[in-house]
């Protein structure tokens, strides 16, 4: 039977929907704001600020001290990077886990997400240590690797759900018509898991992009994310407010957009196999 | 060519013998059909035969090569899947090219063989479409064109019917029947229908627990059924099976005779009452209850009317009678 469904229950129930997504968005709203306004206008009172005058010295001044583009082009090239690397390993792993799974295959499965319960802080010296004497310290390959066996557990899974969707039956259809091992994950299986690899993609994107712990901790310039751009001008003293809240929002705006405008697949991905 | 056979074959899993060993010889251009009821192991012969599955022992050759260990691709054999297993994301045209692609035929002939296989199975109109676009017949002709087009050895056929309703199972039946007939290549079809396997089969091999209970043509194994098991697989409806004072009768501990092969007629040897009568139009079915015998299925015209408690008197058909052992064999 269909609820019933009145004018005021309708109305109550927007508006707590509104004023709880615009308490969740108001740090990022306020970030926003504040990256328009001047120093001195920035640590004012709400009211005060939002009332004083707007300008885009802030973002002039972030330009000219630091190198936007560069750790812009980082975040890129070590989301990209290390989601195209944990893809390479993820597919043919998640594929074996689907389809030829052993007995130990659930306990794998179950261990590796573990990992990801472990505080990263735990193994922060013996990373550093390696790090540096392996010279990785500051370069984008290290900082790819990181990402990459961070986040392979959730890839890994993420596939392994979507796969286990793919009836065997078409698997072997290909093994029939004469399909090797890699004509089969070519042309078979990963085209009919395309929308649960984009999605992977994308949330695999989203997550390295807003690494901030080993970024922070294995990076000084060279190879910086907006991570590090944005903790440049966090300073225990002084007044930076504006421009730390320009130099967030240079840095949160790339996968803003992205994710607003994947927010379909990103949805449908996640709940992928829960609703089917 | 496409002899297959098998010697001494077993699988197991685990501790689990779903094949004890099993000999079986196919010969080339064959229709056998493998039939059994749910569980009976007739899938899994069928995917031993494919390579899907590895033995547990014994040897499987294809027309005199050993082939137990060749993959699946490398046995030259094609096969046509119960969910038919078609691509999605391909169309129907490079649904069928699959195999071609894969064998690294030129585009040119991957295009002449689809053209021949389509017009076969008449789904030149559909090439464009995609399997999601097409009806469960079309999609089981799309699986069958993916197989003729590599011109295998052997077609494995597993339950291809089994998701289409009633009167298309009749045709695509019929058709896969034709098909036999022009390509005159070995089909080997699994079925847990016993009407498939008297109409399209040159050979069914009646399967159960993963033994073979009997080998032979539908004829042969209406006629002679080897056992109590095959005898009332075969047939429709099955076999009355009557024990007791009246089989020991006859020397046998079960005494057995189908439907169709017992008269109603007036001072019949058995007396009885109509429990249930199933008018079909051309036949009617009697349950009939007789005293010392049992309840019987019977077979008469349809032009009869008996109703539900008429009295009847029946009579087997002479020479028609099936004697079986304690083991369930049959007697001479």
């Amino acid at each position: 039977m269909a609820r019933k469904t009145t004018q005021t229950r309708t109305a109550v129930v927007t508006v707590a929907a509104w004023t709880i997504g615009l308490l969740i968005f108001f740090p990022i709203l306020w970030i926003i704001i504040l990256g328009f306004k001047s120093e001195g206008d920035a640590i004012k009172t709400p009211l005060a600020v939002l009332t004083s005058d707007w300008t885009l010295a802030s973002y002039h001044e972030v330009q000219e001290r630091s190198n936007y583009f560069l750790h812009f082009m980082n975040s890129v090239i070590l989301s990209l990077g290390s989601t195209l690397l944990a893809l390479v390993i993820a597919i043919p792993a998640a594929w074996s886990m689907a389809f030829v799974p052993g007995k130990r295959t659930k306990d794998l499965l179950m261990w590796m997400l573990s990992t990801k319960m472990m505080p990263a802080v735990g193994v922060l010296v013996p990373m550093y240590l390696m790090f540096r004497d392996f010279g990785l310290l500051d370069t984008r390959i290290g900082l790819v690797v990181v990402l990459t066996l961070i986040n392979l557990p959730i890839v890994i899974w993420m596939l392994y759900t979507y796969f286990k969707e793919i009836p065997g039956e078409i698997l072997e259809a290909a093994r029939m018509d004469g399909a090797n091992l890699r004509a089969e994950i070519l042309h078979v299986l990963t085209p009919m898991a395309v929308p649960g690899i984009a999605s992977t993609v994308l949330l695999n994107v989203i997550l390295a992009w807003n690494e901030a712990f080993w970024t922070l901790q294995l990076t000084t310039s060279s190879a910086a994310p907006l991570t590090q751009f944005i903790a440049s001008y966090s300073s225990p003293e002084g007044l930076f407010y504006a421009k730390l809240s320009a130099a967030s929002t240079m840095a949160i705006a790339p996968i803003l957009i992205l994710g607003w405008f994947s927010q379909k697949q990103l949805v449908r991905g996640l709940t992928f196999g829960a609703v089917k | 060519m496409g002899q297959i056979t098998l010697s001494s074959v077993t699988k197991s899993f685990g501790d689990v013998t779903v094949i004890p060993p099993l000999d079986l010889r196919i010969e080339d251009g064959e229709f056998v059909v493998f039939v059994g009821p749910s569980g009976c192991g007739k899938s899994t012969l069928l995917r031993l035969i494919a390579g899907l599955e590895d033995t547990s022992s014994g040897k499987i050759a294809i027309d005199g090569t050993e082939a137990t260990d060749l993959p699946p691709a490398k046995r030259g054999l094609a096969m046509v899947f119960q969910s038919y297993a078609l691509y999605p994301h391909m169309s129907v045209r490079k649904n069928i090219a699959f195999p071609l692609k894969m064998a690294g035929l030129s585009p040119e002939i991957q295009a002449q063989k689809v053209e021949a296989a389509a017009k076969v199975l008449n789904l030149t109109s559909y090439l464009d479409r995609r399997p999601g676009q097409l009806s469960g017949g079309q999609r089981q002709r799309v699986a069958i064109g993916r197989a003729i087009v590599r011109e295998p050895a052997a077609f494995l056929f597993d339950e291809p019917l089994s998701n289409l309703d009633a009167s298309l199972r009749v045709s695509m039946r019929q058709e896969i029947s034709e098909l036999h007939q022009t390509l005159k290549t070995t089909m080997i079809y699994v079925t847990h229908d016993q009407v498939e396997a008297m109409t399209m089969a040159d050979k069914i091999v009646v399967l159960q627990a993963g033994r073979i209970e009997q080998v032979g043509s539908p004829m042969e194994l209406y006629r002679h059924p080897a056992n109590l098991f095959v005898a009332g697989f075969i047939g429709s409806p099955k076999m009355n099976f009557i024990t007791g004072a009246e089989a020991a009768q006859q020397g046998c501990t079960t005494l057995g005779v189908r439907p169709e092969h017992i008269d109603v007629v007036e001072g019949g040897p058995w007396q009885g009452t109509v429990g249930l009568a199933e008018h079909l139009g051309s036949d009617t079915f009697l349950k009939v209850n007789v005293a010392g015998v049992g309840d019987l299925t019977v077979r008469v015209s349809g032009e009869r009317m008996l109703r539900h408690g008429d009295p009847v008197s029946l009579a087997p058909q002479p020479g028609k009678l099936y004697r079986f052992g304690a083991d369930g064999k049959a007697l001479a």
